[in-house]
């Protein structure tokens, strides 16, 4: 468990963390989400002592580290450019921590082969970083940052120098390695989706602030504000009510509603709109819309209703949305 | 754009031509000067007693400046490329560069200046430690136009590597020896051996700031760029002059070789 | 910090004292000594010396420096990579060694027949040996990213060489020769090694500065070696103070 109290840092005239404080529940893996500049990667830094804090604690498993150099503080860190020993094979890379620890050789073997097996390299021990591919460098980057057994893992957007294709696959891989390992998990990342898909908490982090801590799905429904509203995803306005644009539902006026999934909440909105454009994205369908005060919106249908309604350009619908008192506040926000 | 046949001749013959007469053959002629009475007069020529004292002066200064320079040049780009900002840090980077524009014979005079008789240091000669017309004289003359190679080839290695590595170091809990020992010091050791190669070879050579602070003795204070100029000028020993600098040439261009052959590896790892 | 206060001692020591002490040195006997000795007839006779002599060569390896790049990088010939490695020889060579090397083709032994001891000759050929790498090496990599390209749109355009060369080329690697002929005539000017021997160091004709300032020391003049040493330092710097203005100039220019 990882507890931040208070933390400040400023680089300059520039406030990189104003007053955070945090917790991060013992073997869950946490999701630190936010725009570049916000202050994530500070806050993740400051955790392992690699950043030194202007005020605030940092307390790892009930010890006060907030002093205490970062290779005393029993955390396992993971860079977002691989920070590879380049004159260091791989097994060199990943036995780094046992060896200055000055474990036994045959200890140290037998941990690095089973964590090589563990991150999918046990053919390439005796490779160099530079005859890797990205994803391989930064697999075996955690393998080098699990071999101490830290308490905590702390990963500065691990995928964000790969390519789309590998970086869903590490997600997913993370994300089961973190249910076979268990580890206290902290995951720096500016892209909503990978936090959605391989966090059990997310904390969402804008202007050196936390602005909300919640379950993915939570941060995604409910938003605390318009900021963690309009960063965890699309935003539609339908009437006075903001929506995501999977929750309206459109019919042709006068006509029933073909098979739209009628909106539950609070109430609901309809507008009369004109469809601007309609894109069909395979599995789904986005239409846009333009209503009769001639603010925009996006609605996002399933391909089957859309394709039921047989919508084109000029034609007339009537929008509906649930009226969500939750976002009724953020109404304000221009998106 | 295409030269006609001709005009590329002609180009090609007046750069070839200004390179054979400037280097190429004053070069061989040298060669051929020293060796032509055959090796084992050449031998006899560079094994006096004064050539081997003059051998054992220059790698002396060669074994208290190079030592030097590598450790406190390591220091040196380690504190500009690592240590923040601090101030007079624009100051130290000008300083690290004033060897490279300062004539030989004006280092001389500026250690004459600090270190010789009614110098602000000069003290220290009435009390029985001598700097000028001494080793260590000769010694802080050849620091001087040494001083940049070190540092101004690790510098740019160290910015380049960056410090995410090291970083990576402390959170696996190495402590900063360890860090500098296994992580550090691999990752400049190409950029470092380059500049210790420049090194040699600019402190093997140094001739100007070095006369100046030398007595010049054969056989006691004089290094081997010394023992050439004493042996054309002073004691027209002209032959000896020859095959002396032939020495040094053939120490400098194995120095040269050694800084090519180090360039093709660092550039294909 | 114990590491940024070592620097500083060993940086202050060895370079930044004695050039300190240089300096009081110079203005030992007032500033009308300073300029007394700076305008004594022997060091106004040496500085005439060493700026002609010094312009002179840098001038000539400006147009052949540029010549031998070029020929290194466009021309094709067996033996290319030897005439690249000679290049380096003066860099490597101590300087003293280059008075040798000039002196056993040139000296009074000359097989050829030419005897350049003792003159301005002597001299001007030996600060060419030693500055011939400046241009050559900063006008090489230029010429090499160069593109065909362009020089081959100006000739489909009907441009003539001369047209190319003035038009195309020259723009391109001027900065690269002015940066290499400043700095050959910053080296020239200090340069004493390679002169000691084949230049004889006679009054008036031969001396440069820079073995003039040895001779005050010789002759227990250290005051006045410092002032003139000051002299020969301040040009120096102006000259690199100049070109790195200039390159500052190139760099917002192409920005």
């Amino acid at each position: 468990m990882i507890t931040v109290t208070g933390a400040t840092k400023r680089f300059g005239d520039f406030l990189a963390l104003d007053d955070v404080s945090l917790e991060i529940p013992a073997g869950s893996l946490t999701a630190l989400l936010g725009p570049s500049g916000s202050g994530k990667s500070t806050l993740l830094r400051a955790m392992a002592g690699l950043e030194n804090l202007d005020g605030g604690s940092v307390v790892i498993d009930g010890v006060d580290v907030t002093h205490v150099p970062p290779r005393r503080r029993g955390i396992g860190f993971v860079f977002q450019h691989y920070a590879a020993f380049k004159h260091m094979t791989v097994r060199d890379n990943v036995a780094f921590g046992l060896t200055i620890r000055k474990r036994p050789r045959a200890a140290i073997r037998a941990r690095v082969d089973e964590l090589l097996e563990l991150v999918g390299l046990a053919g390439l021990a005796e490779r160099y970083p530079d005859e890797l591919s990205g994803g391989q460098r930064q697999r075996m980057a955690l393998a080098r940052a699990l071999a101490v057994e830290p308490s905590v893992l702390l990963l500065d957007e691990p995928f964000g120098a790969l390519d789309a294709t590998v970086r869903a696959e590490l997600r997913a891989w993370l994300r089961r390695l973190h249910d076979e390992v268990h580890v206290t998990t902290v995951l720096v990342t500016h892209d909503q989706a990978e936090a959605l898909e391989v966090a059990d908490r997310v904390a969402v982090i804008h202007q050196g602030r936390v602005q909300q801590v919640d379950e993915p799905l939570a941060v995604y429904d409910r938003p605390a504000n318009a900021f963690v509203m309009g960063f965890m995803g699309s935003v539609a306005r339908v009437g006075d009510s903001l929506v995501r644009p999977h929750r309206i539902a459109l019919r042709r006026p006068g006509g029933a509603a073909g098979v739209a999934t009628p909106p539950h909440g609070d109430g609901v909105v309809t507008v009369p709109a004109t469809v601007e454009r309609v894109a069909r994205l395979g599995s789904e369908t986005l239409v846009e819309l333009v209503d009769e005060a001639g603010q925009r919106f996006v609605a996002r249908l399933p391909r089957d209703e859309a394709e039921a309604l047989g919508l084109a350009r000029g034609d007339s619908v009537e929008a509906s949305a649930p009226r969500d008192p939750a976002t009724a506040d953020f109404i304000d926000y221009s998106i | 754009m295409r030269l006609s046949l001709p005009a590329r001749l002609g180009v090609r013959t007046v750069a070839l031509a200004y390179l054979a007469v400037l280097v190429a053959l004053p070069v061989g002629m040298v060669l051929q000067r020293a060796l032509a009475p055959g090796l084992a007069t050449f031998w006899a020529s560079v094994t006096t007693p004064a050539a081997i004292a003059a051998f054992n002066l220059t790698l002396t200064l060669l074994a208290i400046v190079v030592p030097l320079n590598v450790i406190l040049g390591t220091v040196t780009a380690l504190v500009l490329v690592r240590g923040g900002s601090f101030r007079g840090k624009a100051l130290l980077q000008a300083f690290l560069d004033l060897p490279f524009a300062v004539s030989p014979v004006v280092i001389g005079v500026a250690l004459i200046a600090l270190w010789g008789a009614g110098g602000w240091f000069g003290g220290l000669a009435d009390a029985g430690v001598r700097v000028i017309f001494a080793t260590p004289g000769m010694a802080l003359a050849t620091a001087f136009v040494t001083l940049p190679f070190v540092v101004r080839e690790v510098e740019p290695v160290l910015r380049e590597v960056g410090d995410e590595q090291e970083q990576a170091a402390a959170t696996l809990g190495a402590t900063g020896w360890q860090t500098f020992w296994r992580i550090t010091l691999p990752s400049i050791r190409w950029g470092l051996t380059y500049g210790t190669l420049l090194t040699v070879a600019r402190g093997l050579g140094e001739y100007g700031a070095v006369l100046l602070v030398s007595s010049n003795l054969p056989g006691v204070s004089q290094t081997l760029t010394l023992l050439v100029h004493a042996r054309y000028h002073d004691v027209a020993n002209t032959y000896g002059a020859y095959t002396a600098a032939t020495v040094l040439m053939g120490l400098s261009l194995a120095t040269l070789v050694a800084t090519a052959l180090l360039n093709r590896t660092r550039r294909h790892p | 910090m114990l590491a940024l206060g070592v620097v500083l001692l060993w940086v202050g020591v060895v370079v930044a004292l004695p050039l300190a002490a240089l300096a009081a040195l110079s203005v030992a006997d007032g500033p009308l000594g300073f300029v007394r000795a700076v305008t004594a007839p022997g060091s106004l006779a040496a500085l005439g010396t060493t700026l002609l002599l010094s312009v002179a060569v840098a001038l000539v390896n400006a147009v052949l420096g540029t010549v031998i790049a070029w020929v290194l990088v466009r021309d094709s010939f067996p033996g290319k990579r030897f005439a690249d490695a000679l290049i380096d020889i003066p860099f490597a060579l101590p300087t003293i060694v280059a008075s040798i090397v000039l002196l056993a083709l040139y000296g009074p032994e000359s097989p050829a027949g030419i005897h350049l001891n003792n003159t301005r000759a002597g001299v001007l050929v030996a600060l060419a040996f030693v500055t011939l790498p400046f241009v050559v090496r900063s006008v090489q990599p230029v010429l090499a990213e160069l593109e065909l390209d362009a020089e081959e749109a100006a000739a489909s355009l009907g441009a003539s060489n001369w047209t190319t060369l003035r038009l195309i080329v020259w723009p391109a690697i001027r900065p690269a020769v002015i940066s290499g002929t400043g700095l050959a005539f910053a080296r020239a000017i200090g340069e004493f090694g390679s002169v000691a021997l084949i230049g004889g160091n006679l009054p008036g004709v031969t001396q440069v500065t820079s073995q003039y300032i040895a001779q005050r020391i010789e002759v227990g003049d250290p005051t006045g070696a410092a002032a003139v040493s000051v002299t020969l330092l301040v040009i120096a710097f102006s000259v690199l103070a100049t070109l790195r203005l200039l390159a500052r100039g190139q760099r917002r220019a192409v920005a």
